[in-house]
């Protein structure tokens, strides 16, 4: 009798770790089948990012600027005809997957994103003269949370929290005796909880024995809004947040 | 044969040889009969999720809370009034748990955060697919007659655009594609439907080809139809791919159907311009922020300036000298409805404006075409083209009548049954990609096709898309309570003279006023409330900006004293806010101690000085307008009802309401009312 149902219990788990199985399989098979007959004539043994990194689009979306990177040799001269493959977590595709780098020794794919809101990393691998040789990327997703928060954080804080100015949209930022965090400055707002974020936004600097440049937005901004903001802050933070997490009581 | 029937009757004999047999028999079918359908449940699919999902559960921190939100079983989302019935959440089964937001896997994955509870809306208003199905297949993957697959992730804004006709501040694509839909000319000839009744209706303003003959040559037009985009790339009119002798053909007809326009401003160009100076152009057409409206293209190929005019890159290309001339004159002899100012430039500014566009000239466009007269059976073949191709949907022509509904209507495009649709090989077989496909290659889909080619991108493509699949049957057939209506344009038209002058000054081509006009300029509804009268006269003058870091502002029109005192009288007795009452705001004469509160209230309490300036040695701020001349532009009760509550004067303004308190805001007011600058305007004028 014992036997019998260790054995049923062990049919079990591995059914489980079967469609556990199965189920990553299916969810990896987005990111793109390599390409059959490409062939590399070269191989190098570095690989740098010559470009659409550190993008932020819209969950679901192609990215605005196509990702490339190059493949280098030991003197850091671009290899053409080098194998390189982009891979991604998380349902990102990648147009196309697999490919030769072209004559400067540079290979361009166009990157969609997955549709859960976060940091993609993505990696470029090429098969390198002994190991493969590879390179993260990394692009941030935005959910429908996070674009409501970055549409207000464009219309009500950028101005002043972010430095940069464009002919459109001056920006504030120098004008300020006291200096904002940007929104990307993960250093600073990580160490801050939601609820200190929530209450700045909501009171005013003051609120935290901050700034008074900093206005109070509670009587302006809904409570959904707020969370928008802070959710889209915590989404393009770099170094990147790691939530706490909820800690439960263990049965 | 022999052997088999000796087989079968044998078989026979031993089930049912013996009545107890037999019913041993029978009844042993029934119970596998009855079996058949808990067996089916037990190996079906969702069952097996849900054995999956209390797995995945089981070893979480909160394994006995989200254990206890577990129910076995079919579940089902039902709304009879939206047409849902949705199982989805049989096997979604964590779209509600908060804390599976790191679920890498679905379909157990927590649902992003959205306005909407999942039970109250269900799953296929958004995302398509069958509600009903229990299978991943058949909810996902159908195509069977009536059924459509699952949409794609990146049109899920079609979802809210089928209740929320109006456009939402979290929507970017479905607002564009909808915008699109009227900037782009679709609505001339696809008729478009609104579920309440209202017709989309276009916002471009096609031109006129009735005088077309005074303003461009033959070899022009023809150069234009044969490629658009080759003389501006931003125009919104399409490539008809038309044959050599076809864009000889139309272009014969346009020009000689075409009449002179009205004899003034002929008059007008012929009389001899003033010497104009070449070195004034940039400078003038800079200074009349004719960049506001329209775009020229920089020696990086970038496009800049506004969408709001042609692109005038090449309009030395097109337009004739003595044309140009008249129109700037007085753009609304040849156009009456065009939103071009009528700006009273004078005939040196005239000359001088001519002359510079004239510059704007690309030597090779057009160089290599030169047509024969055309006789009257050529003349004939265009005009048949013109009728043939809809030309008169968008453009109003001499001797073609404007056809009505020219093409498919797309009230209910988004519903569209993929029975219907004839796919082209290898295409995807949903509505989506056949609608995307359509819009990026029309005559992909046939040669007799007359829908020409747009130059779009890939999101514009995207947006497009997304806004017709909004156009559903379930947004039709929904009751009119869950609907959020679109917010129509009205009709406001400033009456008398004054109103005459403001509809040639083309106010609402930049200004909202009273819920219609464009967005590029502010809303003009209460400006009677808020400004005082000399500021006005001043500023209409000679419009300074307040805003020193804005690109567009406001062109200065030659205005006569009477006209402008006409324009102000009426702006201040006509524009003025129900909510502003003048017998609340603080007295005009105020105490200096009330005064130096409202500074420090300023510059501690409010710390304004981070968006304003008062001061222009100190403050530095310019988030908001420069103030240091405040007490001379605005009322003191606008100042007053303002700092009590922004977004009611102004909805959606930047600046916070800070909640401030009776006493705060008259201080406050009685300090940015005793601001009149040290140069102030009046003693300037």
């Amino acid at each position: 009798m014992m036997r019998r149902s260790t054995a049923r219990r062990a049919l079990r788990i591995s059914a489980r770790w079967a469609l556990l199985v199965l189920v990553t399989l299916a969810g990896c098979k987005r990111s793109g089948p390599p390409a059959a007959g490409l062939k590399a004539t070269a191989a190098g043994t570095a690989i740098v990012e010559s470009g659409g990194g550190h993008q932020v689009g819209a969950t679901g979306t192609v990215l605005k600027d196509p990702v490339v990177v190059q493949v280098n040799d030991d003197q850091g001269t671009a290899v053409p005809g080098a194998l390189v493959e982009f891979r991604g977590s998380a349902g990102a595709g990648f147009d196309p997957a697999v490919m030769l780098t072209d004559s400067s020794g540079q290979a361009t794919t166009s990157v969609t994103l997955g549709t859960i809101a976060g940091r993609y990393r993505l990696s470029a691998v090429t098969t390198g003269k002994s190991k493969p040789v590879s390179l993260d990327i990394v692009e941030t997703a935005l959910g429908y949370q996070q674009r409501v928060g970055s549409i207000l954080a464009d219309k009500y804080c950028s101005r002043c929290h972010d430095s940069e100015s464009s002919p459109e949209r001056v920006s504030n930022y120098d004008n300020l005796e006291v200096k904002p965090h940007a929104f990307t400055d993960g250093a600073t707002l990580n160490k801050m909880s939601d609820a200190d974020l929530t209450s700045i936004i909501l009171h005013g600097g003051p609120a935290l024995n901050r700034s008074a440049l900093m206005p109070p937005y509670g009587s302006t901004l809904s409570p959904a809004d707020v969370r928008a903001l802070i959710s889209y802050t915590r989404t393009v933070a770099d170094p990147p947040y790691e939530p706490a997490g909820t800690v439960y009581a263990r049965k | 044969m022999q052997l088999m029937r000796k087989v079968l009757s044998s078989a026979w004999q031993a089930l049912f040889g013996d009545p107890v047999r037999a019913f041993g028999v029978v009844s042993l079918g029934l119970l596998l009969a009855l079996a058949i359908a808990p067996a089916k449940e037990h190996f079906g699919q969702w069952h097996s999720y849900q054995r999956h999902y209390l797995a995945l559960i089981h070893d979480r921190g909160d394994a006995v809370s989200l254990r206890r939100r577990f129910r076995p079983g079919i579940h089902q989302i039902w709304l009879p009034e939206l047409g849902v019935v949705d199982r989805c959440t049989t096997c979604h089964l964590g779209l509600n748990e908060a804390s599976l937001g790191d679920v890498g896997q679905q379909p157990f994955r927590k649902h992003p955060v959205i306005p909407h509870s999942l039970d109250g809306f269900g799953c296929v208003i958004c995302h398509g697919g069958q509600g009903p199905a229990t299978t991943v297949a058949e909810a996902h993957h159908s195509e069977r007659a009536g059924e459509e697959p699952i949409l794609p992730a990146r049109y899920i804004e079609s979802g809210c655009g089928q209740c929320h006709q109006n456009a939402l501040p979290g929507t970017p694509q479905l607002n564009l594609g909808r915008t699109m839909l009227t900037r782009y000319g679709c609505v001339h000839c696809h008729a478009i439907t609104r579920p309440d009744g209202t017709k989309v209706a276009a916002t471009d303003h096609p031109p006129s080809l009735v005088h077309v003959a005074d303003k461009t040559t033959r070899e022009w037009i023809y150069s234009w139809l044969k490629d658009p985009q080759a003389y501006a790339a931003s125009t919104t009119m399409p490539n008809y791919k038309l044959s050599d002798v076809d864009a000889s053909d139309i272009s014969a007809y346009l020009v000689s159907t075409s009449t002179p326009q009205a004899g003034d401003t002929a008059a007008a160009s012929v009389q001899p311009a003033a010497k104009a100076d070449p070195s004034a152009g940039p400078s003038l057409y800079g200074e009349s922020f004719c960049s506001s409206c329209h775009a020229v293209q920089n020696a990086a190929g970038n496009l800049v300036g506004g969408d709001v005019g042609p692109e005038l890159t090449r309009i030395g290309n097109k337009a004739k000298p003595a044309w140009l001339a008249a129109w700037l004159q007085n753009p609304r002899v040849y156009d009456a409805t065009t939103p071009m100012p009528h700006y009273r430039f004078t005939a040196l500014e005239i000359a001088t404006l001519t002359e510079y566009l004239r510059g704007k000239t690309d030597s090779d466009y057009g160089s290599g075409v030169h047509l024969d007269a055309a006789n009257a059976k050529q003349i004939a073949h265009g005009r048949k083209l013109i009728v043939e191709l809809g030309c008169a949907a968008c453009h109003e022509i001499n001797g073609v009548q404007k056809p009505e509904n020219f093409a498919p209507e797309l009230s209910a495009i988004g519903s569209k049954p993929l029975a219907q649709i004839v796919f082209l090989p290898g295409m995807e077989h949903s509505l989506p990609s056949y609608i995307a496909a359509k819009i990026l290659q029309p005559r992909a889909f046939g040669a007799s096709v007359k829908m020409p080619q747009f130059t779009l991108t890939a999101p514009q493509t995207d947006a497009l898309t997304t806004a017709l699949l909004a156009l559903s049957n379930r947004g039709r057939s929904m009751p009119d309570n869950l609907r959020v209506a679109a917010i129509q344009e009205t009709n406001y038209q400033p009456a008398g003279h004054a109103g005459k002058l403001m509809t040639e000054l083309a106010c609402t081509s930049c200004h909202r006023i009273n819920g219609r006009g464009g967005d590029m300029a502010p809303d003009l509804t209460w400006e009677g409330s808020a400004v005082q009268r000399q500021w006005l006269i001043d500023f209409l003058h000679n419009p300074n900006t307040l805003r020193p870091s804005l690109i567009r502002r406001m062109p200065r029109f030659n205005l006569s004293d009477s006209d402008n005192k006409e324009l102000t009288d009426y702006i201040l007795a006509v524009c003025q806010s129900p909510s502003i009452d003048a017998d609340l705001a603080p007295a005009a004469t105020n105490l200096p101690a009330t005064v130096e509160h409202g500074r420090q209230l300023f510059y501690s309490k409010y710390a304004c000085q981070s968006c304003h300036i008062v001061d222009s040695k100190t403050d530095k701020g310019y988030v908001g307008p420069t103030l240091t001349q405040v007490g001379l532009r605005l009322t003191s009760a606008w100042v007053y009802t303002w700092l009590r509550n922004p977004q009611a004067l102004r909805p959606g303004t930047t600046e916070p309401n800070q909640n401030l308190s009776d006493d705060d805001a008259r201080a406050l007011t009685a300090f940015l009312m005793s601001l009149k600058g040290p140069s102030g305007r009046g003693a300037k004028r």
